[in-house]
């Protein structure tokens, strides 16, 4: 968990971005916003074209000997000393914390261990390591936050998103009862325990509902998958999106031009 | 043996015992209701404590002593033994009911009362001592009321939770003939009555212990209803049962971990009794046991202990705020498991007393949310022991050996190449970048179902073009910028 007190470095001029393989395939959106808020802070972005996936679906499900196979081909995307910048609490908690343990008794122990220390959620670093200043540009609009698991307990940043979202001015944050509770994601769990990750999804967005808001931003693209398709599928208003696409929206708008959480 | 045959082919359906709860409304309201209540009393109880840093405290007190604990355990004989109380060892459950059939049949004792205790449960010591024509009778009251309705406690601290009020009545009526009744008090007065008199008709109390103090040889009993203080001093023998890792060094320890298992179980600050044990009646006292024993059972503990990581599993001091903040748990409730303890530390504790392949289905059964693991009292990392199980049970991992019996028997064929097939394709960037470019713009054909994730969700759709596509043009400086149309321009 997250036990130990980490120091944030001072703002580099210079960051990899790792992108994860959800929003490579299915969210691009984020990770150019992503990567657009950092170049914003006049931090210059690298993004290694040989990364795949951190290997923690392999992980995970058990099969370590080939969730390492893939982790090593990543270990070596890094060779700068930058921090390298993750647009998820899941896949940051996979190279942060879990990559020691991995590798552990193996040649690349070391290397692992090195790129771990690196490794830092995106929000968390927009935040405390650029100290962003954002200016909201959006209409008035209501959203609840979802923030994973991993990036709550194992990166230790509940209080990221709802420092970045006060800071936009026309943006209500809404509560929703038991937002510490998991979404029923949890990879592949969703699929091989697929009728209780559904009672619990189902609960998400009811809670989320319940809160008012019609729709909702979140830090990981699992957890946005999720409910979002869950909410989809029963045909429930309940619209969502990468956080990062989200505050990208507001403060790159021009006035007046809508702000659609969706 | 054909009990934990029985027991095992119970573990194995847990898909169908879930699936069942989950569409049991009662069921669903009794746990939710009962968790939500338990989580705020919790929280409540550390408002005002440095809660991290007692988390700290106890996970190094529970270290601590299991870093000693051949040491402890002999210490703790040692001192029992000069103390008056007898010291039984049992590598298993069925040798611990032997031994505790032994003490019952040397007294002629054909009574038997008991106070509350997971491992008399672990050991299934009612159904033995029944085969023995010795009655056993439950007297903590969820216990009581679990034993009537010949079920296992759905919960470690709260057996009866699955059960609501009306349950409980209808129960109590049917087996007992007290009035029915939605009155709490009325029908806890009315089990009282009746187990006041089992109490002074037993021959034997049998109860459990929460720590076992070496340096003092005392026996601490932690317990709301006085049914454990009845239970170890009314009869005229008292056998505590428990497992050897309940042993701390000293009477500090005890009061560390006291504190955090009363907050973390029930919020309280302190249980009504806390019963310290340290021996028989003496000459000069007018009550208590003439004899007491403690019967410290293994089954299948020190094969945990052998393992450094999975050595962690030992810390833990039963209070169950794991369950009472599990998401699964909540939903599906204890029995689901089918295993003496459910929830997050039985789905790390139970491979280890049953073997991987009877409780195949449970490592799996968690979302990894670690909600679990940030309210354990002395730190037991679940979630990290989670994933060990998993690797464990697939055989993958050829650098990190499996230990735990059964391993290796979930490792299917068609999932192991699915995942050297993935693991093909994600160290080759190449043919991944080429791949998924071909995926981005075949994206029309994707299917909509996707097994088991469309059952209840739609499946996300392809990117038309990937990341890695839009930054290598933008890198490349054939666009030079990212188009406007991705600005976040509104549609």
């Amino acid at each position: 968990m997250t036990d130990a007190i980490r120091l944030y470095p001072a703002k580099p001029p210079k960051v990899y971005f790792y992108g994860t393989c959800l929003i490579d395939l299915f969210y691009p959106d984020a990770g150019l916003a992503g990567i657009q808020l950092l170049e914003r802070e006049g931090i210059e972005v690298v993004y290694p074209q040989d990364q795949t996936c951190c290997g923690q679906p392999a992980y995970t499900s058990g099969y370590h000997d080939e969730a390492r196979a893939v982790a090593a081909a990543q270990l070596d995307l890094f060779p700068g000393d930058w921090p390298i910048v993750v647009p998820s609490g899941s896949c940051g908690g996979m190279m942060r914390k879990h990559y020691p343990d991995l590798f552990a008794d193996t040649p690349q122990a070391e290397a692992a261990t090195e790129v771990a220390g690196r490794v830092w959620e995106l929000t968390d670093f927009l935040l405390n390591v650029c100290h962003i200043k954002l200016q909201d540009l959006g209409e008035p609009t209501t959203v609840a936050l979802h923030t994973s698991c991993s990036a709550r307990r194992e990166m230790g940043i509940a209080e990221v998103g709802p420092a970045l979202l006060s800071q936009l001015q026309n943006v209500t944050l809404v509560t929703q009862q038991r937002a510490e509770e998991c979404c029923g994601f949890g990879g592949t769990f969703a699929v091989r325990h697929p009728e209780i990750s559904a009672a619990m999804v189902d609960d998400k967005v009811q809670a989320m509902e319940d809160a008012g808001a019609p729709a909702f931003v979140t830090t990981d693209c699992g957890c946005l998958m999720n409910i979002a398709g869950y909410a989809e599928k029963a045909a429930r208003p309940l619209t969502g999106e990468h956080i990062v696409s989200f505050l990208w929206k507001r403060v790159s708008l021009q006035p007046g031009n809508g702000g659609s959480a969706r | 043996m054909t009990e934990a045959a029985t027991h095992l082919s119970d573990v194995r359906q847990f898909h169908p015992r879930a699936h069942a709860a989950l569409d049991n409304p009662q069921i669903r309201a009794n746990f939710r209701k009962a968790m939500d209540g338990l989580m705020d009393k919790r929280r409540n109880a550390f408002a005002e404590w440095d809660l991290e840093t007692l988390r700290t405290l106890g996970a190094n007190v529970r270290q601590q002593a299991l870093a000693n604990l051949p040491d402890l355990l002999e210490q703790l004989e040692k001192k029992l033994t000069t103390n008056g109380i007898q010291v039984h060892w049992a590598r298993s459950g069925d040798e611990a009911c032997e031994v505790i059939r032994d003490i019952c049949v040397a007294r002629n004792a054909k009574r038997v009362i008991k106070g509350k205790s997971m491992v008399s449960e672990e050991m299934e010591l009612n159904h033995y001592l029944e085969e023995q024509g010795i009655e056993a009778l439950e007297s903590d009251l969820g216990e009581y009321i679990v034993q009537l309705a010949e079920e296992t406690p759905s919960h470690i601290i709260m057996p009866a939770i699955h059960k609501n009020t009306g349950e409980i009545s209808d129960l109590l009526h049917e087996k007992t003939g007290t009035d029915r009744s939605h009155d709490v008090n009325y029908l806890t007065a009315s089990a009282r009555q009746q187990l006041r008199e089992k109490f002074m008709q037993a021959d034997v109390g049998i109860s459990g212990v929460n720590f076992a103090v070496a340096e003092t040889g005392t026996l601490c009993l932690v317990e709301n209803e006085g049914n454990g203080r009845m239970t170890t001093t009314v009869p005229p023998c008292h056998i505590a049962v428990t497992g050897i890792e309940k042993v701390v060094g000293t009477l500090d320890d005890a009061a560390a971990l006291l504190a955090l298992l009363t907050r973390s179980a029930t919020g309280q600050h302190i249980t009504t009794y806390f019963n310290m044990i340290s021996r028989p009646r003496q000459p000069e006292e007018f009550d208590g046991p003439e004899a007491v024993h403690l019967v410290l059972v293994d089954n299948g503990r020190s094969s945990i202990y052998q393992d450094d990581q999975l050595l962690d599993t030992l810390r833990c001091i039963r209070c169950g705020a794991c369950m009472n903040h599990c998401p699964v748990y909540t939903r599906i409730g204890g029995h689901a498991y089918g295993t003496t303890y459910p929830g997050p530390i039985g789905k790390i504790l139970m491979p280890h007393l049953l073997g991987l392949d009877a409780t195949r289905d449970l490592p799996s059964a968690s979302s990894l949310c670690g909600a679990c693991g940030e309210v354990c009292p002395v730190r037991i990392p679940i979630p990290d022991l989670l994933v060990r199980l998993r690797r464990e049970s697939v055989d993958g991992d050829r650098v990190h050996e499996s230990r735990v019996r059964g391993h290796g028997l979930k490792r299917s064929t068609w999932e192991a190449l699915a995942w050297k097939g993935w693991q093909w394709l994600h160290v080759r960037p190449t043919l991944y970048r080429l791949g998924t470019a071909m995926g981005a713009r075949l994206r029309r054909l994707q299917p909509t179902t996707a097994g088991a994730w469309t059952r209840y969700r739609t499946s996300p759709r392809l990117a038309p073009r990937t990341l890695h596509q839009q930054l290598r043009e933008r890198q490349t400086g054939s666009t030079g910028a990212i188009p406007a149309r991705q600005r976040g321009a509104s549609q």
